[in-house]
């Protein structure tokens, strides 16, 4: 039996650039910004005072007030990617193919602001007047299951963790889901909302963040010499993954195919990259091996690219490993310039976002990139979109722990 | 001041997010007003909060309409 092959037929984004997939599209190639000052909190004694937010997102064209309140925002926006996805692909769900439908949505952190506001509740009036509703407001497979009750989707039902390899983990490992035959459709992706005190307290701690407090719009810059650190940011993207046969049998929509999946571990260090992007490197080999094409093929990979000052350099220095001198022919740009690092719905925004630069033939820009970095010479798409022909793409991730994926994604002519 | 009547079905229709009109004294939470397990000790907890009690978990469990909470209420409270 040939390998069965999967198809992306279905697309839904939460970003601090647009509240569906078209808007933050559109903005992405204007190279627009999402990054902006923290109102919602004090941010007096905080040495971080911005990030990627989206204040104009209203839960309620998704769910009841009534379900929103006894979920964390994360599951709210996780909820609502996994809506437009699964509606996107105009799937009818019947008694035949509801469990061969699931749903794999994760998240690198979870619930943090219910985590926070619980422990005050407890903290100022004890154990009874905790929340019945804390636990399945907080954890992390609840997108995953409130998405299958709301559709009725019997499938595989599961969430992964790997910090901000998230959604790439996610998206990968449905794939090999419906190539193995567990399943025949799939919505896979990742969410995140951890723009919250402690959220922002504990990644400032680690000295993950920029400081740039005076221009917030240009604190992501990956690549630039005078990058300091990601933007923390919220989101949340989920695509629905089919079978080739069972898409094409519906008459569905088909923007690009997941051709090959490659992960790895760094075994290095909590938070830092290995040498040299050892780790990275061995993702994209697998991934490449995996889809069975040839290096050259590659046209532009959608990088990790978060702006720290170790990532940047591993992921440029590992991806000239990989290609050798192709590596000055092909495109890498970082989204992230603009929407900022949405940790687990990082992998699954830019994998999205991947996949309709290939449609569209157009590469995403990396904004903010004035003065690249010493070694920092390959083409970046800086400052400004730009049209291409290309047929085949790469979109990685890498995560706190030393977790490592990338994907290639085809288009469908 | 509103009766505890009142007070109670103000607590049910906020927590509940049900109208009004259908908060009937013998209106079960769970079969009539859409209310799961965890809506219902919610619910409790709120009646607590309100009427500044402690309603034990065995009487909590008792409490399924609108007149059973009231009755809990006017029972316990001088």
């Amino acid at each position: 039996m040939s390998k069965r092959r999967v198809v992306i037929t279905g697309l839904g984004l939460l970003t601090p650039v647009g509240l569906n997939v078209a808007q933050t599209w559109q903005n992405i190639k204007a190279g627009k910004s999402g990054i902006a000052p923290i109102t919602k909190f004090d941010t007096d004694k905080f040495s971080v005072k911005f990030a990627g937010m989206m204040p104009d997102f209203d839960v309620s064209e998704y769910i009841t007030p009534k379900e929103a309140k006894k979920m964390d925002p994360f599951i709210h926006y996780g909820i609502a990617v996994g809506i437009q996805a699964f509606q996107d692909a105009g799937l009818e769900v019947t008694e035949q193919n509801a469990t061969r439908i699931g749903v794999s949505i994760g998240s690198g952190i979870g619930g943090i602001g219910t985590i926070e506001a619980q422990h005050g509740v407890y903290q100022a009036s004890g154990p009874r007047k905790v929340s019945p509703f804390f636990v399945p407001s907080a954890i992390i497979n609840m997108i995953s299951g409130h998405v299958s009750i709301k559709f009725g989707l019997k499938g595989p039902n599961l969430s992964l963790v790997t910090a901000c390899a998230t959604g790439t983990h996610s998206i990968g490992d449905a794939a090999r889901l419906i190539e193995y035959g567990d399943a025949d459709v799939m919505i896979a992706g990742g969410a995140e909302y951890a723009t919250t005190e402690l959220g922002l307290a504990g990644f400032a701690a680690a000295r993950a963040l920029s400081t740039r407090n005076d221009n917030p719009q240009a604190a992501s810059r990956p690549w630039d010499a005078d990058r300091d650190g990601f933007v923390l940011a919220d989101g949340a993207g989920a695509v629905v993954l089919e079978e080739y046969e069972h898409a094409k049998s519906r008459g569905a929509k088909i923007y690009g195919e997941v051709l090959g999946f490659g992960m790895s571990g760094d075994a290095y260090h909590m938070t830092l990259p290995a040498a040299a992007g050892a780790g990275a490197a061995r993702c994209m080999e697998l991934a490449l091996y995996n889809s069975k094409l040839n290096k050259s093929q590659i046209g532009y990979i959608n990088a990790h690219g978060t702006s720290t000052p170790a990532g940047d350099v591993c992921e440029n220095a590992a991806v000239k490993s990989v290609f050798g001198e192709h590596a000055y022919q092909l495109a890498m740009s970082s989204t992230k310039s603009m929407i900022g690092h949405a940790l687990g719905a990082a992998g699954a925004i830019e994998a999205i976002l991947t996949t309709l630069a290939l449609q569209d033939q157009v590469l995403p820009p990396t904004i903010n990139l004035d003065n690249p970095a010493e070694g920092c010479d390959l083409d970046y798409v800086a400052h400004e979109a730009r049209d291409a022909q290309f047929d085949y793409a790469i979109s990685n991730s890498f995560g706190f722990g030393g977790t490592n994926a990338s994907l290639v994604l085809g288009r469908v002519k | 001041m509103s009766s505890i009547e009142d007070r109670v079905k103000k607590i049910v229709v906020e927590q509940l997010g049900v109208e009004e009109a259908q908060v009937t004294s013998d209106a079960s939470f769970i079969d009539d007003l859409g209310a799961d397990s965890l809506d219902t000790v919610e619910l409790v907890m709120a009646l607590e909060e309100e009427f500044d009690c402690e309603i034990p978990d065995e009487e909590a469990e008792k409490i399924a309409t609108l007149a059973q909470a009231v009755a809990y209420i006017n029972a316990n409270m001088e």
